[in-house]
């Protein structure tokens, strides 16, 4: 017998190596209680959490926890099947109400999690014959919808207007396109041109859809994402979201203004053939989209501890992957694996929990440690982060 | 254009990720012999759709495992 796994023995070696160092597993964080959104027990210790997306902090929030908990009552535990197939229970249009009232839009399907949100949209909108052009850091849902479609795929250079416009220039002028974008990218935190790749998808006759995932709650006027505050909203066909971020809870959803957008719900498989949310999930989901519309305070917040956070670690000497803090994402930059993986190490020892990347979650050669805050936290946490940073720095020697 | 000065401009995009310093042919295999990760090989992808103005979709890139296949790869998007 061949054995199938035998492939990844390099990756068992590598994998092994690393703990071998002494270091604790950075890919196998255990959470052993949860006090707060910004405190967890790890380890036994008492951690402050810089590596969640709970960026509006809403895990917590009781208004939240309380529609969950009615709705588990009321509904029971699970949707034991598809919307299609098994039925749709009221929170689930609950739910998607309130993501149209969020979004102004005419229509919004919410999926079981964010990455089938990307897969099934993408997937589901670009056929046989048509093309999707996406760009190169795209988030590995976006390339495995690609995979599931059966168009054809193409790639320009991150967030490069001219590459974009080079690569649709070549294709043939009637051909059906997907320009596929990120308002936020999520490994180095930073925002796209939209406004430039936009224009430019328009001018070659492509549809567009942008994923705002990272920026849902505190880009634009209502929150709705990058687009939103470079005045896109005219211009964009799909925007694809999720509820695992700034929403608190679990849970992927796509809106529209498109008339014909209803009718994805009845082709599109990561949609059909798949269990629904929880309808305690889209309970939670919908109170807290809902306490999000009028989340001015959390907004400020958490664009203020942000932009603390990466003054704090610039000024501490620290290399950041962007030269202002762009969207709640402050990168460190590090030289490479074992170096990344020793500073990680000693954050969790000096109770921070941050994210240790590396390619090909990131783009080729880039090691990271990436901090995202939440809307919780506070300018003295943002002190006492920074200041375990240098201690933690200190103590590598 | 020919074959052969398809390879030739070929080779010229390929060395800078020739870090083992191989005699480069038809033959050599991306993952192999240059031992590039997929990262790597979409900066290359790039790298030549623009060398000759035009786009090598994705879903072809898993049949293109040598430099000779990406040679007549390149030969007929070019038309």
């Amino acid at each position: 017998m061949h054995d199938l796994l035998s492939k990844f023995d390099g990756f068992i070696a590598e994998h092994s190596g690393l703990l071998a160092t002494g270091v604790r597993d950075p890919f196998g964080v255990v959470m052993e209680r949860v006090l707060s959104p910004t405190r967890a027990i790890i380890n036994g210790r008492d951690t402050m959490l810089v590596g969640t997306y709970n960026y509006m902090g809403m895990t917590f929030d009781p208004d939240v926890i309380a529609a969950g908990k009615q709705a588990l009552e009321d509904y029971g535990a699970g949707s034991t099947g598809s919307r299609v197939l098994n039925g749709t229970f009221t929170p689930h249009l609950g739910v998607e109400n309130a993501l149209k009232e969020f979004y102004g839009t005419t229509s919004a399907i919410v999926f079981s999690t964010g990455y089938q949100a990307n897969l099934g949209m993408v997937s589901t909108l670009a056929g046989k014959g048509d093309y999707i052009i996406l760009d190169a850091d795209s988030h590995a849902s976006i390339y495995d919808g690609c995979k599931l479609s059966n168009a054809e795929v193409v790639r320009f250079r991150h967030n490069n207007v001219a590459d974009l416009d080079k690569r649709l220039g070549r294709l043939p002028a009637d051909a059906g396109k997907l320009v596929v974008l990120e308002g936020v990218y999520s490994m180095l935190g930073d925002i796209a041109p939209l406004q430039e790749l936009v224009a430019v998808a328009k001018r070659h006759g492509a549809m567009v859809l942008v994923d705002e995932a990272h920026a849902m709650g505190f880009f634009g006027q209502h929150g709705r994402g990058v687009y939103e505050e470079l005045g896109l909203e005219a211009d964009v066909d799909f925007v694809v979201g999720t509820f695992s971020k700034s929403v608190g809870t679990v849970g992927g959803f796509a809106v529209s203004n498109h008339p014909k957008f209803e009718i994805l719900r009845l082709l599109c498989n990561p949609y059909r053939f798949t269990a629904s949310l929880p309808p305690a999930v889209a309970a939670t989901a919908e109170a807290s989209v809902r306490k999000l519309m009028v989340a001015d305070e959390k907004r400020a917040n958490l664009w203020a501890v942000s932009r603390a956070l990466h003054g704090g670690l610039k000024a501490a000497g620290f290399q950041m992957a962007t030269e202002t803090p762009e969207s709640a994402i402050i990168a460190v930059l590090l030289p490479d694996q074992i170096s990344t993986v020793a500073m990680w190490h000693q954050l969790l020892e000096h109770g921070i929990y941050c994210n240790m990347s590396r390619p090909p979650a990131t783009p080729a050669g880039i090691f990271l440690l990436r901090c995202s805050l939440s809307a919780a936290h506070t300018l003295d946490d943002v002190t006492e982060i920074v200041s375990r940073f240098v201690a933690a720095r200190a103590s590598l020697g | 254009m020919t074959d052969q000065a398809i390879a030739a401009r070929l080779f010229a995009l390929i060395e800078p990720f020739n870090r083992k310093g191989l005699a480069l042919s038809a033959d050599t295999h991306f993952a192999n012999d240059l031992e590039l990760d997929s990262l790597t090989v979409m900066d290359l992808v790039a790298n030549i759709e623009d060398e000759w103005d035009i786009n090598m979709p994705l879903n072809m890139l898993p049949d293109l495992e040598t430099v000779g296949q990406v040679a007549d790869a390149v030969a007929k998007l070019k038309g």
